[in-house]
């Protein structure tokens, strides 16, 4: 069996989020990490190497420095690394994310593609279902425990208030989320693995049935008009006061608005 | 694309086991505004089985038309069949703006349709307007009028940004359930209901559902609630949360909590308000020993009135709260409590 993972180098907000003097977040000041339900979906596809055997495949686009997690990934388990990296492919909202990253796993042979739900640093959970629907496959989204049978996989979907047991044909492609498991940590053979791994890059020339027109900032539809620091309502009144007149300073409010 | 004949704001009308999620009336509520501002209509789009009887409920809520595409193909949400409604939709309607919520369902629907008719998509929106594009004219540069200007919050809360989809169509948008308001409902309002059937043939892209398991739950949902009394690490114990669901039954509330109780298992995770949880906007929410993470505030602060209590006065919950008393929950509770019971029982 042959599964890739799509996994992202995202900024860590665990270690607080700087800013730069003009507001804007100080993404160079912050370290980096993969993307927590990347790891997720990378440890998924680990899990089933050891059950069934298989070959697992990490692919992530971005900065030539993104190669870092793919060294993560392999001295994890994984077996190959892919950096698809090129000046035109930067600035890309979804749509020509998610046309990238398909293009490149043309290029491949799958039984499976893991992707996280969403990364940390955007949050859309779009390029998942994106590149299903490039490549023409069935997507399961939410995954929260993932089975082979035969020639199928048997995944439980979450939703709100229940979850679907779910069969599709591979190859077929599956969001995970970060509390589908406890990802691994690297162990000492693997790092020395990684440090000697072959990394692939490839560039916008390796991208397979792809068109320039939806590639990069010129291929994205979604433009930004404008970003910003959350702007917060101002702070109210304060007051610090013994219980009682506490209590009755929170009652005259309620009574104010009419909310007793 | 001609995108001149792309007219109407069209949202999805999601159902679960044919009861109409709350979503689709907030979002009717929302088309409903930006359909004012272009001069059109807001039609609701209505997928599943034996569902058209649901359609006058989306009228009472604002819906001008409702497109009912039922078929039992349609029955249980799959990825496939759904998309191919919407893209059907899309194709043959030509809608201007489409807006999905950013459900469980919707998230996973949105990016499969927009990716199948090549368009934009912007996620989990908390506010959307009619405006220009750019949003100062660029001299050289065409600005483009009558825009669907979709915002959204970004890395955890932290940045917020404001995008735009100028030269494709329809302008598709998946919304934070929560954040919009419903329309006032107008009882035996009606609205042109259509019929749309695009065939639904199975093929290797529809999975088998194998089975539905649901879970048993006896909780109110938080986001229905009008008011909510949160609590958070502040709170001490799973015990201590009494003080909170006495006061919660004496004003008519329902309790709630941040990650911090979720994560040390004193409530469940359906309780949990934040950016890991659920989008909440009561009329009062009482913030009780929660200091007020970002991601917390990111799940709340739309809330109308909002009372905060916590010992320590640097706590950022005051930065957001709306009334704030610095002191000891295991005192003022109770005696808030009883003064509220009193209260009521005056009335």
């Amino acid at each position: 069996m042959k599964i890739i993972v799509c996994i992202k180098q995202v900024p860590d907000t665990k270690g607080g989020v700087k800013f730069n003097p003009d507001g804007t977040l100080d993404r160079a000041a912050m370290l980096t990490i993969m993307n927590p339900d990347d790891k997720a979906g990378l440890e998924a596809a680990l899990r089933l190497k050891d059950e069934y055997g298989a070959e697992v495949t990490v692919i992530t686009m971005g900065l030539p420095k993104a190669e870092e997690v793919l060294r993560e990934a392999i001295a994890m388990g994984a077996d190959k690394g892919i950096l698809v990296t090129d000046r035109v492919l930067g600035g890309a909202d979804t749509w020509a994310t998610s046309q990238t990253i398909a293009g490149a796993i043309r290029n491949l042979e799958y039984d499976l593609i893991i992707t996280g739900r969403q990364a940390i640093d955007g949050d859309t959970a779009q390029v998942g279902p994106q590149i299903s629907e490039h490549l023409g496959i069935p997507v399961i989204s939410y995954a929260q425990n993932i089975k082979i049978d035969g020639d199928s996989v048997i995944v439980e979907r979450q939703f709100d208030d229940r979850y679907h047991v779910l069969k599709a044909k591979m190859p077929c492609l599956i969001t995970a989320l970060s509390e589908l498991n406890e990802p691994r940590y690297m162990t000492p053979g693997g790092i020395f693995d990684a440090y000697k791994a072959d990394i692939t890059v490839w560039g916008r020339a390796d991208l397979k049935d792809v068109l320039d027109s939806n590639l990069g900032l010129k291929g994205s539809p979604t433009q930004i008009a404008k970003a910003s620091d959350k702007v917060r309502k101002g702070a109210g009144e304060k007051v610090t006061l013994d219980t009682e007149e506490s209590v009755d300073y929170i009652v005259s409010k309620l009574k104010e608005k009419f909310v007793i | 694309m001609a995108l001149e004949e792309y007219k109407g704001v069209y949202v999805f009308a999601q159902q679960v086991d044919n009861e109409i999620s709350g979503i689709a009336f907030e979002l009717i509520g929302k088309g409903k505004e930006l359909a004012a501002t272009l001069e059109t209509e807001v039609t609701a789009v209505l997928v599943g089985s034996d569902v058209k009887g649901l359609a006058d409920q989306l009228a009472e809520y604002g819906a001008d038309k409702v497109i009912v595409i039922d078929d039992p193909e349609l029955k249980e949400y799959r990825t496939e069949p759904y998309t191919h409604a919407l893209a059907s939709v899309i194709e043959k309607y030509k809608p201007d703006i489409f807006l999905i919520g950013a459900t469980a369902i919707g998230r996973d629907l949105a990016p499969r349709v927009c990716a199948r008719v090549h368009t934009g998509l912007t996620a989990d929106c908390t506010q959307l307007d009619i405006g220009d594009f750019p949003l100062v004219a660029i001299p050289g540069r065409e600005q483009k009028h009558n825009q669907l200007l979709m915002t959204r919050p970004a890395f955890g809360g932290n940045t917020i940004a404001t995008i735009a989809c100028p030269d494709f169509r329809p302008q598709m948008a998946t919304v934070r359930p929560g954040v919009m308001q419903k329309a006032e409902r107008k009882v035996g309002a009606k609205a042109v209901v259509e019929e749309f059937n695009p065939g639904f043939t199975p093929n290797k892209n529809y999975v088998e559902i194998l089975d539905v398991v649901k879970a048993v739950t006896d909780t109110v949902d938080i986001m229905d609630a009008k008011i909510l009394v949160s609590g958070g690490r502040g709170v001490g114990s799973a015990e201590n949360f009494k003080l909170l669901e006495d006061l919660a039954d004496a004003i008519g509330g329902t309790v709630s909590c941040s990650r911090a109780v979720v994560d040390a298992g004193w409530k469940p995770k359906d309780l949990q308000v934040g950016q890991t949880g659920k989008t909440v906007r009561p009329h009062v929410y009482f913030a009780i020993g929660i200091s007020g993470a970002i991601q917390h505030l990111a799940g709340m602060e739309e809330s109308d009135i909002i009372i905060a209590i916590n010992k320590d006065e640097t706590a950022p919950i005051f930065d957001v709260a709306d009334y704030g008393v610095v002191g000891d929950l295991n005192k003022i509770l109770p005696l808030l409590t009883q003064q509220i019971k009193e209260a009521m029982a005056a009335k």
